[in-house]
């Protein structure tokens, strides 16, 4: 990483400092026109990369501090100009808020119980993918169709098949004998259900990354392999999964942050009930907590120090992360 | 190689500040204000000028009816110098916190938007600084409307008490009930004598769950919801979850404490189908019958036709509630900050007259809340064919005029929802007893009230 930045930075992309112009008869139109060449080569990448960070400025750096302010103050949406100081204490509050607790911990589950699956999923069926097969851009378009859906679509006919009475799910379960469940009142029965709905969606997006790692994998690996008498399973778990690395580190990250925000599904998962996350906020998540607090109770200041304190769990994620794999590296 | 670097070089310095010039003005664009388009030409002096015209915003959310009843269409027949535009928003929960949002800033906003009843409150304590009073509009006249809705949309004493909201539609409850299951389980079908089954006391109606239960088939519930029975009877209370005073008092008023208990009652007695109102469930109970009654404001009657569908004509009838009482309506605002503020007002005043209001039920079943329309024959003489031909404007006018003046207050809808959602809920679905229940919604209350 490290590297790569120094080759991107302008000072070394920069031209060699054009002596043989200072060499020669300088005339100035000559000067001038060398001189413009440079700061052209020094700062013309800065403006071609400035409207990203114009409008990121504008729409995510702004709001990012102006929440962080908001948080150390109270706010009410009623009145969202006057601000009363209160220090850290929307963020001291958190800690004795059972239902923020009790949000983290439905994030984590929900967390864990659809991105394991979905990557284990996805990998399974990139490998399957990545075979000779016919008509293999059907099936890659087919297996991102799900991605293509809108949260909400998905989630409205998720709730029709998890339901209580007349849900085919529970038509299935008692088909082969088991009793109905009720899936938006169950803790883990709900959680589940969530879950469903975000592996649903993402499996086939996951699939595709890795699919693009794989055919990037050198044949030669698979064939010495092969030569070594390994079998489609072991090459895929000596050859494939190894040369994956980096991606599924990359997959991790990106569904950690979709798993910590993860809002649309339970909040559409819960009819008509809106940001309570059910009844006994058994499937309330972070993200379902912050709109609940800043949206629904209108206490701005609160939702804000909710929003950093996600912020911060997902710095403090990252970090461990780094760590893991700082360690994994030096062995 | 280097030759062409250079050309390259030069042409892309141009586009360079093609680009971020364009970007500056992407930005700029972004914080212009909406509102101050360049159509916006002379500001209110439209009518004067011969062909200009005023455009009015109107915002509502939802399917609002005030354009579909063609209300809009008659205005600008009549005023043939106004214009009206409206724009909407699904889901009242997406365009109340807008509405604050824009009230906050004084921009974005329509020059009349409607406010749904249970945010009226926080609207009129809140926010009355910033919207015209009403009741000096032309054409407003206090005598036609009834005297709770009046109240509801008039700021407290200490704010000002401007009436700052003009009522629309108001949702005096009855109680809708499927015949046929009502004949099976040995009960009268006969709307009057239904009616009669309970009348003056929800007790009664609990009462006649019980003997209902007693004889009904599997799967063929009492009521729907232990909460929809819940909001009814708190709707007829003449003090709910605040005091006059504007304190909090819903943990220590018996009324509404005897609501839950009571809305409980129908629970752990096993005569509630367990189902969670305006959910997809809720709307197969309808096409699958699986429950005999409902409390049902006018506004749901076109709901329960929707969901139970052809199948259920004919089956379906309303009858009297055991008490007056009133679930939802809306009222119509003017800010301030508008440009036409007062062509705004005026246009309020005449979309909520009772001539109006009487169209806005003929034509989309939005009960009156000028009490001066129910003598209107639209009104007075309407029937409902789905329900067996019910005289519903004659039972929604009865229980719209028995409703008491309750003091609402600013976390009205928080509160109710917290009752319903959490604390009715565990009990409803997850068999949690009264008690648990209540101590769960109280406990989410006070987090909800909390700043």
């Amino acid at each position: 990483m490290t590297d790569e930045t120094a080759l991107l930075s302008p000072s070394a992309v920069g031209p060699e400092r054009p002596a043989a112009e200072g060499g020669g008869r300088s005339r100035p139109g000559q000067a001038w026109r060398s001189r413009r060449y440079r700061w052209d080569l020094r700062w013309s990448p800065y403006a071609f990369v400035a409207p990203f960070f114009l409008f990121f400025a504008a729409f995510g750096l702004f709001p990012l501090l102006y929440t962080g302010w908001a948080a150390l103050h109270q706010v009410e949406l009623t009145d969202p100009d006057s601000m009363t100081w209160v220090g850290l204490r929307n963020f001291t509050r958190l800690w004795d808020d059972e239902f923020f607790w009790n949000a983290l911990r439905n994030t984590v589950t929900i967390g864990l119980l659809s991105t394991v699956p979905q990557l284990a999923i996805a990998l399974g069926l990139a490998h399957l993918l990545n075979y000779r097969l016919r008509g293999s851009a059907f099936f890659r378009v087919a297996v991102l169709t799900p991605y293509a859906t809108s949260v909400a679509a998905a989630t409205l006919v998720f709730v029709l098949l998890f339901g209580r009475d007349y849900g085919m799910v529970n038509w299935a379960l008692s088909a082969v004998g088991f009793e109905a469940v009720d899936w938006q009142n169950g803790t883990f029965a709900s959680q589940l259900a969530v879950s469903t709905i975000v592996i649903w969606r993402w499996t086939g997006y996951n699939a595709l990354i890795y699919l693009a790692a794989m055919q990037a994998v050198p044949g030669e690996l698979y064939e010495s392999a092969a030569l070594d008498g390994a079998s489609r399973f072991q090459q895929f778990l000596h050859v494939t999964v190894p040369s994956l690395r980096p991606t599924i580190f990359f997959t991790c990250v990106v569904s950690t942050i979709g798993a910590t925000q993860l809002f649309g599904e339970p909040l559409l998962f819960n009819g008509g009930a809106g940001a309570t996350g059910g009844s006994d906020h058994q499937f309330q998540t972070l993200g379902l907590y912050l709109y609940e607090q800043g949206w629904v109770n209108l206490h701005l200041g609160r939702a804000s120090a909710i929003a950093w304190a996600m912020f911060l769990i997902l710095l403090l994620i990252a970090g461990a992360a780094r760590l893991l794999r700082g360690r994994k590296d030096s062995r | 190689m280097r030759v062409r670097a250079r050309a390259r070089v030069r042409r892309t310095l141009v586009t360079t500040v093609a680009a971020v010039a364009t970007a500056a003005l992407l930005l700029a664009g972004c914080a212009q204000d909406p509102d101050e388009g360049p159509d916006q030409g002379s500001p209110s002096t439209g009518t004067s000028g011969g062909g200009a015209q005023t455009t009015l915003t109107v915002g509502v959310f939802g399917a609002f009816g005030l354009q579909e009843a063609g209300l809009y269409d008659a205005y600008m027949a009549q005023n043939p110098g106004i214009r009206i535009e409206q724009t909407s928003i699904e889901r009242n929960e997406n365009y109340y916190p807008q509405l604050l949002t824009h009230l906050g800033t004084g921009s974005g906003l329509a020059d009349v938007q409607a406010v749904e009843v249970n945010n009226i409150a926080e609207i009129t304590a809140t926010q009355a600084d910033k919207l015209v009073d009403l009741a000096k509009a032309p054409g407003v006249d206090k005598a036609a409307y009834l005297p709770w809705k009046w109240a509801q949309g008039t700021a407290p004493a200490a704010k000002g008490g401007a009436t700052v909201g003009l009522g629309t539609d108001i949702g005096p409850q009855g109680i809708c009930y499927r015949k046929d299951l009502f004949e099976a389980a040995g009960l009268p079908t006969d709307r009057t004598a239904v009616g009669a089954l309970w009348a003056g006391d929800w007790n009664k109606y609990l009462e006649t769950g019980r003997t209902y239960e007693a004889k009904a088939g599997e799967g063929k519930s009492f009521v729907d919801s232990a909460s929809g029975v819940m909001a009814a009877v708190t709707g007829s209370s003449a003090q709910r979850f605040y005091d006059d005073q504007g304190k909090v008092v819903y943990k220590t008023n018996p009324a509404v404490r005897g609501a839950f208990d009571l809305a409980a009652s129908f629970a752990t007695d096993g005569l509630s189908a367990k189902l969670q109102q305006f959910t997809p469930a809720w709307d197969q109970g309808f096409s699958n019958g699986s429950f005999a009654t409902v409390s049902c404001p006018a506004w749901m009657l076109g709901y329960i036709q929707d969901k139970a569908g052809p199948a259920g004509k004919d089956k379906w009838d309303v009858a009297q509630a055991p008490k007056p009482s009133n679930w939802g309506g809306s009222f119509l605002v003017v800010p301030k900050a508008g440009k036409h503020a007062e062509e705004a007002a005026k246009l309020a005043a005449w979309l909520t007259a009772p001539a109006q209001q009487a169209k806005l039920f003929e034509k989309r079943g939005s009960f009156p809340s000028a009490s001066a329309a129910y003598k209107l024959p639209t009104v007075s003489g309407a029937q409902h064919a789905y329900f067996g031909g019910a005289p519903i404007g004659e039972i929604f006018a009865k229980a719209a005029e028995g409703v008491p003046v309750a003091a609402v207050g600013p976390k009205d809808l928080v509160i109710a929802q917290n009752l319903a959602d959490i604390g009715m809920l565990q009990v409803d679905q997850k068999g949690r007893s009264p008690q648990e229940g209540w101590e769960a919604a109280v406990k989410a209350i006070d987090n909800a009230l909390d700043q």
